[in-house]
């Protein structure tokens, strides 16, 4: 503890919980964290945000010792540490819930919880130990969960809630959360803002990575900004603002709402009735649903992940048959269990889909950009000369896009594995909207990319509206759903649970609706939307 | 999180895969050490044995025309992500197909107008006898290392029931079919060579050479310069991906797996019409196991295919000779060199990795 540490301090005495000094961490040739300081007060919320690739999950990786810092400094309560593994971040008392759950799924929330920490050879004595303590967490912190149900049976809140008791019980004081609402419902969401405040207010320190803005200004106390794998600002939340933390991510101005003129709707391009898709399973997850998308209009369907958008979305493209029900393209093809089509025909009726998961199903990451730019299109005479694929054509077309839409690198030879996500949604978009779709089918268009990426996206969304496409747009983003769709279908359980103009919308009564929770029998103060996952 | 570490392309597949085969001579040397020979003088008598005189050099690109054909049918499948290990079944049923063409026809047809029928045999033959694993793959998710093992061994069953009892030359002991005329032999290399007046050793090298450098040179355009080997790579690395391209990967499968069969049977022509000159037992002696690791070494490309083919070729045959020259070393020598090569370029083929992107990385250092 020195003095200049003292002096830069806000809330006196105390050294700060967590301090990083001139981190340095490079991959190669990419410098992950570049000279990055960070200080975090005992007893707050400090958020961390910054565009993906921006380095805030190997700073993370290197508090919590999964990397090596290249240079660099960490302080815990002021006192110089090496964090060599997690087993010692963990002795520390630093805890971390990860974006992907690390849990057991086949096995109780207890077994979970004692993970690691059995204490002896015989499970007994660790279970009441464990048993008892998970009963004094949940009472202080209000961390309610079973202990003896299968992690399996939990909605996606209540693991996560299963995480931090695990961090909890390992004595964490310090609790890392990387991207924690990804997963949630605005309701569930809001629930694990609770928690985290009564963390707080019992003394644990939380660092919450994120990239949602409005969750920083509402859930943290102070707030660092990386760029480009550098620390950028530092802010006390109550004096910034969503607009100012935006630049300073992104290093120029950005606007967050998307100007759109007024729809012009022409014709019915896409009429779905009673469809339904049933899984391998037998399951039923989309339930006789029926709507209409026109040319020159964007819906927006809301919901949770896992509510059935996915298995509409495929359906409509021909990946998934139907089992009941039918749909119509164009009022020309009638698509239905007896009458399927596969994803070259659906191209071929002028149906683009850019897909929920570019990893697993809009890009083979380990082609370079310009298989991918084919992808689909293979068969297209444009890029076959007789027997052989013509390359020049395909390199020549994917640089020229890659142009078009701001790639970069510009580079069509690289994998598509070595762009940043924000730059494979491009390569995605370019290629499906190249053909000029008469429906576009368009699944989580910003997930997992940048905020100066988002800005591109939802802009060619809209004029692809406005050149008088229909666009069905599946986001789980609210916030995307409410500012892109000109409509908005919400659905539950595989039903369309509600319709209304994005204009009448609100955010709360979605969030109701994506819980299945009817306005009248919302819960007082808490609505767990637990039902819905 | 993690990723693996990038090397520069010609790192990756010049300066590795040279790595891995010195060690794994180097522990080869080490064995040989133990047994109380000299290793160097080893070697020396193996590449003597396997390059030194004429016919020796015939001897390894016969082998290495066998290693070509199951090195590229093991590559094709592995490129729709499928595991092929049954070529030599396939190689084994490839040259019953080329035997009963050339049985019912070698008396009208002079060898270049059998060539062609013969090939055609090889591929179906040999490309059914893997289609059938690729479809219960495809469609009954019958899993295809299973399945093809498996049919190795009926393959192995149905040749000596053939052999045996319906083809075998009457009045002989040996289950052997008659002799083919000789104006079906395929023309050996010392021949073609005598035509242009130079005159060469005579060994079993023949014209099959030749078809398989154009083989790997077809696969190669196949694979990486056509719309169906896009589709079968596209399978290979993502099927999701592949069907949302509509793309179907069940066909696919089925394709793939005929076509990496033909690769196979293509063994048949250089054996039994090349070279065997009858239909006999175990004439694929362990050709289709040794192309799994011929594809290993050769990273599924066909060039690479060609330079491990000539590797095994030369082990093959250069080892033979090990067996001569030295009281204490048998022919078992070349397996277990080869084992090392195996375990050195296969299953620990990153282990340089590290060291190399090191050194690299001192020599020329990070850029920003």
């Amino acid at each position: 503890m020195t003095s200049d540490h003292q002096q830069s301090m806000a809330g006196g005495g105390e050294p700060p919980a967590i301090e990083l000094k001139g981190i340095s961490k490079s991959f190669g040739p990419v410098q992950a964290n570049r000279n990055v300081t960070l200080r975090v007060m005992p007893g707050t919320i400090h958020g961390i945000v910054g565009e993906n690739g921006a380095g805030k999950s190997t700073l993370m990786s290197i508090l919590y010792g999964f990397y090596h810092a290249d240079a660099g400094e960490i302080l815990v309560d002021g006192t110089p540490v090496t964090i060599a593994s997690s087993r010692a971040a963990i002795d520390l008392g630093i805890g971390m819930v990860h974006q992907h759950f690390m849990l057991v799924d086949t096995m109780s929330v207890l077994d979970n919880v004692m993970l690691g920490s059995e204490g002896g050879a015989l499970l007994d004595k660790g279970e009441r130990a464990a048993r008892a303590e998970l009963a004094r967490l949940s009472r202080d912190y209000g961390l309610t969960v079973d202990p003896d149900a299968l992690v399996g049976d939990l909605s996606v809140g209540q693991q996560q809630r299963v995480e931090i008791l695990k961090a909890l019980i390992r004595g964490c004081r310090i609790l890392v959360l990387d991207e924690p609402t990804g997963v949630l419902t605005p309701q569930e969401a809001d629930r694990l803002f609770e928690i985290l405040d009564a963390l707080r207010e019992r003394g644990v320190t939380i660092i919450l990575i994120t990239h949602k803005l409005r969750e920083i200004l509402a859930a943290t106390d102070s707030v660092s900004v990386m760029r480009l794998g550098e620390m950028v600002a530092h802010r006390k939340t109550p004096e910034t603002s969503a607009e100012e933390l935006a630049e300073l991510m992104v290093g120029r101005k950005v606007l967050l709402r998307v100007d759109k003129p007024e729809p012009k709707i022409g014709e019915t391009i896409l009429q779905a009735d009673n469809v339904t898709v049933t899984d391998a399973q037998d399951v039923d997850r989309v339930k006789a649903v029926s709507f209409t998308v026109h040319a020159g209009e964007i819906v927006g369907i809301a919901g949770v992940a896992g509510n059935g958008q996915s298995e509409l979305l495929q359906a409509l493209a021909g990946i998934q048959r139907l089992s009941g029900g039918s749909f119509s393209i164009n009022g020309t093809r009638t698509v239905s269990a007896a009458t399927p089509y596969n994803p070259h025909e659906a191209r071929g009726l002028g149906i683009a889909h850019v897909p929920e998961d570019r990893h697993h199903m809009g890009l083979v990451t380990a082609f370079p950009a310009h298989e991918n730019h084919i992808l689909g299109h293979q068969d297209w005479d444009q890029y076959n000369n007789g027997l052989l694929l013509d390359r020049e054509a395909a390199i020549a077309d994917c640089a020229a896009e890659m142009e078009r839409y701001d790639v970069r690198p510009p580079n069509p030879h690289l994998p598509a594995a070595s762009f940043s996500g924000g730059n494979q949604q491009k390569l995605v978009l370019a290629r499906e909207l190249e053909t000029e779709p008469k429906l576009l089918l368009v699944g989580q268009p910003t997930r997992g990319v940048d905020i100066g990426a988002i800005e591109f996206i939802h802009n060619t969304l809209v004029a692809m509206r406005d050149q008088g496409a229909a666009v069905l747009l599946v986001s789980v983003e609210l916030e995307e759903i409410m500012s892109l769709s000109d409509r908005i279908l919400v659905m539950s359980d595989g039903r369309i649970v509600g319709e209304m103009m994005a204009a009448d919308a609100d955010p709360q009564r979605i969030g109701l609706m994506m819980a299945n929770i009817s306005e009248d029998d919302a819960p007082q103060g808490s609505p767990e939307g637990d039902k819905a996952a | 999180m993690s990723q693996p570490i990038k090397l520069p392309k010609w790192v990756d597949v010049g300066v590795i895969p040279a790595l891995n085969i010195l060690a794994a001579l180097a522990v080869s040397a080490l064995v040989i050490l133990a047994l109380g020979e000299n290793p160097i003088e080893a070697l020396d008598v193996m590449l003597y044995g396997a390059f030194g005189y004429d016919e020796a050099i015939g001897y390894t690109l016969y082998y290495t025309t066998n290693f070509i054909f199951t090195g590229l049918a093991v590559a094709v499948a592995f490129h729709a992500g499928l595991f092929n290990i049954g070529g030599e079944g396939q190689a084994y049923i490839g040259g019953l197909g080329v035997g009963l063409v050339i049985l019912a026809l070698d008396g009208l047809l002079p060898w270049y107008a059998l060539l062609p029928l013969a090939m055609i045999g090889a591929a179906l033959f040999g490309g059914i006898w893997a289609a059938v694993p690729g479809w219960l793959q495809a469609y009954r998710g019958s899993h295809i290392v299973i399945t093809t093992i498996m049919f190795n061994f009926i393959a192995s069953a149905l040749m000596v029931y053939l052999l045996v009892n319906v083809m075998i030359k009457p009045g002989q002991m040996s289950p052997e079919s008659r002799e083919f005329a000789e104006s079906a032999w395929l023309p050996m290399a010392h021949q073609m060579f005598a035509v242009i007046g130079i005159d060469v050793s005579r060994s079993p090298l023949n014209l099959s050479f030749v078809l398989a450098l154009i083989a790997s040179v077809l696969v190669a355009i196949f694979i990486w310069r056509t719309r169906w080997g896009y589709a079968i790579r596209t399978v290979g690395r993502n099927e999701t991906a592949a069907i949302y391209a509509g793309i179907d990967p069940k066909k696919t499968i089925f394709w793939t797996m005929a076509l990496s069969g033909m690769l196979a049977g293509m063994v048949g022509i250089n054996e039994i019409m090349g070279v065997q000159h009858k239909l006999l037992l175990n004439f694929t002696a362990g050709y289709g196991f040794t192309g799994i690791a011929v594809a290993l070494m050769g990273r599924n490309h066909p060039i690479g295919i060609v330079l491990a083919s000539l590797l095994f070729g030369t082990l093959y045959q250069g080892g033979a000779e090990l067996d001569f020259e030295f009281e204490q070393i048998t022919r078992d020598m070349v397996i277990v060199i080869q084992g090392f090569i195996i375990l050195f370029s296969g299953a620990l083929a990153y282990m340089f990795n590290p060291l190399v992107a090191r050194l690299i990385g001192r020599l020329m250092p990070a850029r920003g």
